[in-house]
């Protein structure tokens, strides 16, 4: 069955005087997708996002949303879409609730005051409500954003760098939100990030863009070929248990990377065995753990 | 979606702090003008009225609630501009500075829409101004000095209004007034689109006034084709609802000005904002 497209992006371009911060940029994003949407600093990610939420209006180039044109249908599409661009800003002088009661009413969506409450208390943020904003933490700011994003209902959800500044438990909360949204309640969402970790774990598809052109996209495991992984040994006695690893396992890749530690290329389904056959022989081993390979397919695609 | 941002709006101008300056600042400058009034009006009014005293004897209240309402408008007017700047100045670059505009306009309301409820609150608040104005100094003058007939000192000599054929003028002067405040306050929302910060269209549109009230002032030739067309030459025709009779046909002409004004950075507005990329 053929999957229903949710953002289709063909040529995208835009200039801001002689800059050209995107040229042609083109990818496809289907329902129910978490879509990673990445590329290095300045690479035209900010402006492709802005384009898709009307912000900017591209130079050349078509964007569909809802398998409508946003240029003809730009209040229709809007009302079903949910963002955070960079970083959530809000009224200082305003409380949780009246934001988004201000945010809510131009959403397109009847959201009663009971339905604010109730996703304030989603995010966590349900003994805040009354509080000015301008006391908030960058964390809980973006949790407001985030709760400001689902408020409608939209259907597809666009995250431009959400966990930008935040701490590591700020992250893991981004991220287990992101994911519940995607479970159990099917919303399609586009995320830009930096933390290429972050969209390993949890974007199934991705299109890279580099100097304002998309390079690749495709499905998250088939580009980083999943059967083979990194897995980085870390264990006493490393150079026996280099010759060891290269008898029995024969592996495409094998390189010590420091007095204890080795990184070697394995298909997944033989990390087991190489376990097993280091306890076997003898070897203290320290750790034994797969290593991200998206940081190594990003930095390659983006060289070459 | 128009009445629901306005809504917005006007709840962002009463909850910022900086929106009861000008309410704060008026009622401290009536109270002020009132107490001087009261403590050497008569005699203020004395050194005005010798000039006449050999040719006009003068008899009842000069120093009443007319006299006190009519001097604080005169006094006011001029200093209110920046008053309503700072509210209406802040409108769309203040949503710039703090990022909130990349939310609003990611929001499935047209950007038509944003400018006109902005527009629309503005207008409300300046209104506010204004009837806070015309309250504090008619009411509390007329509490404080009483009623009485109204002498007003005009270019062409004296001019005695019964106490009778002056609520009306006041009425009409204060539409005027509004209507002069208006238009400084779509001026300043107008620059406040090309603006990303909050102190830069409320500086300039200070000193558009100040520029055109002298260019206004200055007897050279060379300005005359353009004074009739500024929005300064006009602020001012509120006090011709004093003069008898009423020069009827110059109020209209300044009316159709201070319109063609407010209609003018209307347009000049929405065209900007409406093609703005919003890079903020």
């Amino acid at each position: 069955m053929e999957q229903q497209t949710i953002i289709k992006v063909r040529d995208l371009s835009k200039k801001f005087g002689s800059f050209e911060a995107v040229k042609d940029v083109s990818f496809t994003v289907h329902k129910g997708d978490v879509f990673g949407f990445l590329g290095p600093n300045g690479a035209g990610k900010s402006t492709t996002i802005r384009c898709l939420l009307s912000l900017i209006s591209p130079d050349n180039g078509t964007i569909e949303l809802f398998g409508k044109s946003l240029h003809k249908n730009r209040s229709e599409i809007l009302a079903n879409i949910g963002s955070i661009i960079e970083k959530p800003d809000f009224y200082k002088y305003l409380s949780a609730q009246k934001n988004l009661e201000i945010f809510a009413r131009i959403s397109g969506a009847n959201v009663s005051k009971k339905e604010i409450l109730k996703m304030l208390d989603f995010v966590g943020l349900g003994n805040r409500a009354k509080h000015k904003v301008k006391g908030f933490s960058h964390g809980m700011k973006q949790r407001l954003g985030i709760a400001q994003t689902l408020l409608h209902q939209p259907e597809l959800i666009i995250l431009d760098e959400p966990t930008t500044g935040l701490d590591p438990q700020g992250i893991i909360e981004i991220r287990n939100l992101i994911l519940r949204l995607k479970n159990e309640q099917n919303k399609t969402i586009l995320l830009s990030s930096h933390q290429l970790s972050e969209i390993e774990l949890i974007a199934n598809r991705m299109v890279i863009i580099n100097q304002g052109k998309s390079i690749v996209e495709g499905s998250v495991e088939e580009l980083l070929n999943s059967e083979e992984t990194i897995v980085r040994v870390e264990i006493d006695g490393i150079e026996p248990a280099m010759d060891l690893i290269r008898s029995k396992f024969n592996p495409k890749e094998l390189t010590q990377t420091s007095s204890k530690e080795a990184e070697v290329l394995l298909s997944k389904s033989r990390v087991p065995d190489l376990t097993k056959e280091l306890v076997l022989a003898g070897f203290t081993i320290h750790a034994i753990e797969p290593k991200r390979k998206l940081e190594d397919y990003f930095i390659k695609t983006i060289q070459s | 979606m128009l009445f629901k941002n306005t809504t917005n709006e006007f709840i962002k101008i009463v909850s910022k702090p900086r929106s009861y300056l000008g309410l704060g600042a008026l009622t401290l400058l009536i109270g002020l003008i009132i107490f001087a009034m009261k403590a050497d009006g008569e005699s203020m009014v004395s050194f005005v009225t010798a000039t006449f005293e050999q040719t006009l004897s003068f008899n009842g209240k000069l120093v009443n609630g007319n006299l006190i309402a009519f001097i604080i408008l005169q006094m006011l007017v001029v200093h209110i501009p920046l008053l309503i700047a700072l509210v209406t100045g802040d409108l769309i670059s203040g949503e710039a500075a703090m990022g909130t505009i990349r939310m609003l306009a990611s929001k499935p309301i047209s950007r038509t829409q944003i400018v006109l409820s902005k527009f629309i609150a503005g207008a409300i608040y300046t209104l506010v101004i204004t009837l806070w104005l015309g309250i504090l100094s008619l009411v509390v003058s007329h509490l404080v000095f009483g009623a009485g007939d109204l002498m007003v000192l005009n270019s062409d000599g004296l001019v005695i209004l019964p106490e009778a054929d002056i609520l009306w003028r006041f009425g009409l002067a204060f539409c005027v007034a509004y209507l002069s405040l208006l238009t400084v306050a779509t001026l300043s929302i107008c620059l406040s689109a090309f603006a990303e910060n909050s102190i830069g269209p409320i500086v300039a549109t200070m000193a558009i006034i100040i520029v055109f009230t002298i260019i206004g002032s200055l007897d050279v030739t060379v300005f005359d084709t353009i004074k009739p067309y500024l929005f300064t030459t006009h602020m001012a025709s509120w006090r011709s609802f004093f003069e008898d009779p009423v020069p009827f046909d110059d109020i209209l002409n300044s009316i159709v000005i201070l319109l063609a004004h407010i209609v003018l950075l209307v347009g000049i507005t929405l065209f900007k904002f409406n093609r703005k990329d919003i890079t903020s």
